[in-house]
């Protein structure tokens, strides 16, 4: 995988783009990279990517978020640390953008910066399980709103269908006419499939590159 | 069978309700509920449906009183704050006897509290939660599938029985994904020959009113819908129960509370404590033929809940106070875990409290 030095996550409300950066973020620290996770969704209010947190500290990930997410008050605020992303130049930044164009338009602000700087891949996450993306004429129209609203274009696709705890290789597999489409449709690239890590394997070759990835386990 | 789809609770209650044949959303947005408003927003325009963001809960409700005296599928949804606001409406159904779906996807309160996940509000739905003698029907989903299911027997009930129906979710229920499977269902859609649909000259004026002149009058009002509330009490009771067969521990837990009771309980077995669950489906009638019966099987009772302990009297009642029950409870947006729940009922099979 060619790694810019930011890469940011966008896309429909649901489609994971929290669970992939996360195990992003993880895989980046992994190989020895320094990086930063930033949480730009101002949208959410629950599962954020400082449920996180701490298993990303571990590993070495420095996470910027605001003070409010995953607290008791509902403030779409940034810290003014997220700024960091856009300067530290030795650094490779995630960013987990909040769903839909509403909340692709926090991004505005860090869109000059990050067009200015032109290392970067802005990766649109799709999951066909999700009932507004079951065509590509539905996700496409979703995916000109987020660039309408962010001001920045995508460069890539990331393939994400599935059905939370239920998913099976097929549900990926059966998503793959409706991914192509989107891919023709939107002129962009297949960057990789995110898969959980037991299923990754059993994924056939010409689905792109796979990604697998732990899922933030719950007591229910 | 139609494919599964990855769905938030909000937009599967939402997407039910359309299915359901609700074309008339009125509401306000709060968190953790503003999605079932934005799915609504989407979706309505595109149906011929109404969606209408009022510019108060009081409005939304009101509007829905208005969309249900002329017959049709209504809906409002909320969250805790919102639904005191709404309370007077809710009332004012209850004694127009109109059908309708409120929705509360719960968090914690009192007072503006956070947004966080709670049950603190099961006193507001079982008690009626307005002024007067009244009820609605209680449905308390646990999983995103019966978010969705139990919008379709809500208005149903809601229609058979002519009374409010309140869907009491709660944050986490609202906002977690999981697979669902939404198909078009025949509902049992009950007649309205009460309905201000128009006379055309033909019938005499229907009249939907909660207002009574003579205090007799409004007596008998009360009373007649008071038997009603007796058929829904000995008909409409719904329950789960999870390994209950030589269960000795009862946990009662509904909605959130009962995924996490059930690992629990999974957990307690693996110890060798016979423990078990009954998860009330509905809160309103309250699963009283269910937990009757259990008395005479187990020997204490835990009841498993998001709040300071609220339906832990209900249990005490529905089992005439026969057996212990001890009190499980996290408050203020907070889960209970596995662990703690476990705690309980070991401290429940030693014979404490």
């Amino acid at each position: 995988m060619d790694i810019k030095r930011m890469t940011l996550f966008a896309g429909h409300y649901g489609s994971g783009k929290t669970n992939i950066a996360v195990n992003f973020a993880l895989w980046l620290a992994g190989q020895g990279k320094k990086t930063a996770l930033g949480d730009l969704d101002i949208v959410n209010p629950y599962y954020r990517a400082k449920d996180s947190q701490k298993k990303l500290e571990a590993a070495g990930v420095r996470v910027i978020a605001s003070a409010y997410a995953n607290s008791n008050v509902d403030v779409p605020a940034l810290p003014q640390e997220m700024y960091a992303l856009t300067e530290m130049m030795d650094t490779c930044a995630v960013l987990d953008i909040g769903g839909d164009d509403r909340g692709a338009l926090a991004l505005g602000r860090y869109v000059p910066a990050i067009v200015r700087e032109n290392d970067y891949e802005m990766l649109f996450v799709f999951n066909r399980s999700r009932p507004l993306t079951r065509d590509a004429q539905s996700a496409l129209g979703i995916l000109r709103e987020i660039e309408q609203a962010c001001g920045l274009p995508f460069t890539g696709i990331v393939h994400n269908t599935n059905l939370g705890r239920e998913t099976t290789a097929e549900t990926i597999v059966s998503a793959r006419p409706v991914l192509e489409e989107l891919t023709r449709f939107s002129g962009l690239p297949l960057r990789f499939t995110a898969a959980r890590r037991d299923i990754a394997p059993l994924l056939p070759g010409d689905i792109g590159e796979v990604f697998p990835m732990e899922l933030q386990k719950t007591i229910w | 069978m139609a494919e599964k789809i990855l769905m938030k609770g909000n937009e599967a209650l939402a997407e039910a309700a359309i299915m359901a044949g609700c074309r008339h959303y009125f509401g306000y947005p709060i968190t953790p509920q503003t999605e079932v408003a934005a799915y609504m927003s989407r979706r309505m325009p595109k149906i011929g449906g109404t969606f209408l963001q009022a510019e108060s809960e009081i409005a939304a409700i009101n509007m829905v009183i208005g969309a249900a005296a002329a017959g049709k599928r209504a809906m409002t949804s909320s969250s805790s704050p919102g639904i005191s606001l709404k309370s007077e409406g809710i009332s004012y159904m209850a004694g127009c006897d109109l059908p309708a779906l409120i929705v509360n996807v719960q968090r914690g309160g009192p007072g503006l509290g956070g947004i966080q996940p709670s049950q603190s509000d099961y006193f507001q739905a079982t008690r009626g939660g307005g002024h007067g003698d009244y009820h609605l029907l209680v449905l308390a989903p646990s999983s995103v599938q019966e978010m969705a299911d139990l919008v379709f027997k809500g208005f149903d009930l809601a229609e058979k029985y002519r009374m409010p129906c309140m869907l009491l979710a709660d944050g986490t229920m609202g906002q977690m994904m999981e697979p669902v499977e939404l198909s078009e269902r025949a509902g049992e859609s009950a007649a309205k020959p009460w309905a201000l649909t128009g006379t055309e000259g033909k019938r005499r004026p229907n009249i939907i009113n909660s207002l009574a002149l003579e205090p007799q009058e409004l007596e008998k009002w009360n009373e007649d819908r008071f038997k009603r509330y007796d058929i829904v009490r000995e008909n409409e009771q719904m329950s789960e129960s999870y390994r209950m067969e030589d269960a000795e521990i009862c946990v009662v837990a509904f909605g959130i509370a009962a995924r996490v009771s059930q690992n629990a309980v999974d957990a307690a077995r693996a110890k060798g404590i016979r423990a078990g669950m009954l998860r009330p489906i509905t809160l309103w009638p309250f699963p009283e033929k269910a937990l009757k019966a259990a008395a005479d099987q187990c020997k204490a009772f835990v009841s498993v809940e998001l709040n300071m302990g609220q339906m832990i009297e209900d249990v005490r009642l529905a089992i005439e106070c026969k057996r212990p029950v001890s009190l499980c409870c996290r408050t203020g947006g907070m889960i209970p875990s596995p662990d703690e729940v476990l705690s309980v009922i070991e401290r429940a099979a030693e014979g404490g409290k």
